[in-house]
């Protein structure tokens, strides 16, 4: 750990929030980006065998 | 080749899934790399002192916010001349990660500014300009959100993104022709007076490419996603007409 002398606080806490908030955006996307994909392939299952039928 | 096969989504996704392994390990790698060499590995400056490690992050993300809306741009653009949905699901699918970097702009400047200007926040031109486009990411994705029909949507949100981009380049280049305000001047410059010492300039130029790999693997992902709900939309549009 490097030596942050007096503003340690303000340099740890701009990291802190930005990791965080990245860290946010990717775990949305990719939680959405799953439901989408899972949801397109049943409605493409369900075309196909209403196509049969 | 032209470009606007890519137009087609089925041939985009295929791009999009050759590009985005790369994408993502780079992305990975140019951050990691970037944050950890100027975070441990760069001294402190002789008048901030450790606050100048916060530039590694606050200038990527503010690089983005302010990126990520002229790509949004270009993509509304087309949108509006050429009505290609993948346009307007692109600049969609940005708006997010535009938002997210602006927010940390925004949050790291008012960190860093407290010990360096004695202020959180001060009513200058760049840093005004730069709340207005985070004002302008809310009602841009609000907008997508309120309006049901996707193409109407995606017409009103282009307009508004043409009008969000005054804003979009006023926080690149206020400090410029503004002579006035907190906000110093560019922090890399090709001008070797103006640029900051090599000692912080390379890993800040990495944790930059980093952050800009990261926002080429998000929207192509997310635009993507943007792509599978339209598709999904539409089948189960034939699928109640059927039933």
């Amino acid at each position: 750990m490097p030596e942050l002398g007096k503003y340690a606080t303000e340099v740890l806490s701009a990291y802190g929030i930005t990791l965080l908030l990245m860290l946010a955006l990717l775990v949305q996307t990719l939680r959405r980006g799953a439901k989408a994909r899972a949801a397109l392939r049943q409605a493409e299952q369900e075309t196909a065998r209403h196509g049969k039928n | 080749m032209s470009l606007w096969k890519y137009a087609n989504p089925v041939k985009f996704l295929a791009l999009s899934a050759r590009v985005q392994p790369f994408a993502w390990a780079a992305a990975a790698l140019g951050i990691l790399i970037g944050l950890g060499w100027g975070f441990f590995g760069t001294p402190d400056d002789f008048r901030q002192g450790s606050t100048i490690k916060i530039i590694y992050i606050h200038v990527p993300a503010a690089w983005i916010a302010i990126n990520a809306w002229i790509m949004m741009l270009i993509a509304s653009l087309i949108w509006l001349v050429r009505r290609h949905h993948v346009s307007a699901l692109a600049a969609k699918a940005a708006a997010p990660v535009g938002l997210v970097m602006t927010v940390i702009g925004l949050v790291t400047g008012a960190v860093w500014g407290q010990p360096m200007w004695g202020t959180w926040w001060a009513w200058d031109p760049r840093l005004t300009s730069f709340l207005i486009l985070f004002l302008f990411y809310l009602g841009y994705i609000a907008l997508w959100e309120a309006v049901e029909d996707p193409d109407t949507a995606a017409d009103l949100t282009s307009v508004l993104c043409l009008v969000g981009s005054v804003f979009a380049l006023m926080s690149r280049y206020a400090v410029l022709f503004w002579s006035q305000g907190l906000h110093q001047g560019a922090t890399l410059s090709l001008d070797k007076e103006e640029n900051i010492s090599d000692v912080f300039w390379q890993p800040l130029v990495l944790s930059i490419a980093g952050f800009t790999l990261l926002f080429l693997a998000l929207v192509l992902y997310r635009t993507g996603t943007e792509i599978a709900l339209r598709r999904t939309r539409a089948l189960n549009v034939r699928l109640d007409k059927a039933v």
